[in-house]
């Protein structure tokens, strides 16, 4: 079950209308290293993985989405608004013409998202390196975005998100150093 | 723990062929958690209006990225 508070996990501001940008922004929000991806890969692996880090992946997924709504709140600003010619000089008329200015789960180049994004091998050690490649794949891609925009009030917002990347896999780092762990294994000389 | 930058370079090879003016230097982030193996006891903490606006509690995790049209604002750069 989840409790849900109304206001976004970091404040998302935006500068100016500016739809190329919610073009890139779409990567995290239907991309194969989304946060969509990340939520659901994490919850549904948390099954089949030992007690110890369920908990870990319960939180992180959890926090995925609060991620989620921070970059759809991101988009809708950059296009809130926008006239089909501004969407048109952006290159997402197409988008227009299907979805006029819905937010679709899809990735940077119109693909829409698929469960082959998400990974379950049910091997614990393959799982949780498929989380940490998927933490730093996600920081990248956080990276070309800033890269990419001209907007400091959206790159705050994109920093911060960054950075929680980074804090993820290092938990997760941290949870393959769990599973591996020797210490409860009896040591006779 | 502080031997470690969070950027490193490389120098790709430049053919006399290639059509793009070359870069010499390509860059690449290798952010502070790359080198902490299982958390320390007792790292530096941010205080919590601090923590909230960098995106974490703990100092020796704090990376922030600026792309090249904000330059000179990270302790990266
Ligand atoms: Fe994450």
């Amino acid at each position: 079950m989840w409790i849900y508070e109304k206001k976004l996990q970091y404040p998302v501001k935006v500068r100016e209308c500016n739809p190329r940008l919610a073009k890139y922004l779409i990567e995290q929000y239907g991309g194969a290293d989304g946060e969509l991806a990340a939520a659901l890969r994490y919850l549904n692996q948390r099954y089949t993985i030992p007690d110890k880090v369920i908990g870990l992946l319960t939180d992180i997924g959890t926090e995925e989405f609060a991620h989620l709504e921070m970059i759809a709140t991101m988009i809708y600003k950059l296009t809130k608004d926008a006239t089909p010619e501004q969407l048109k000089a952006a290159g997402i008329e197409d988008h227009y013409v299907n979805h006029d200015n819905a937010l679709f789960y899809q990735n940077a180049a119109g693909v829409p998202f698929t469960a082959s994004y998400i990974q379950a091998k049910g091997d614990p050690i393959a799982d949780l390196y498929e989380d940490i490649a998927a933490e730093e794949k996600a920081r990248a891609t956080y990276q070309w975005i800033i890269d990419m925009s001209d907007d400091p009030d959206l790159n705050d917002g994109l920093r911060f998100l960054r950075e929680r990347e980074i804090v993820h896999s290092q938990r997760f780092r941290e949870a393959v150093e769990l599973l591996k762990d020797e210490r409860d294994r009896k040591k006779i000389f | 723990m502080k031997n470690f930058t969070h950027k490193k370079t490389y120098h790709p090879y430049i053919s006399p062929l290639d059509p793009c003016p070359p870069i010499r230097t390509k860059t690449y982030s290798t952010p502070p958690h790359l080198y902490m193996g299982f958390q320390p006891e007792n790292l530096e903490q941010f205080n919590p209006r601090e923590a909230l606006q960098a995106g974490t509690l703990w100092k020796a995790f704090y990376d922030p990225y600026y792309g090249p049209k904000e330059k000179g604002r990270g302790p990266n750069e």
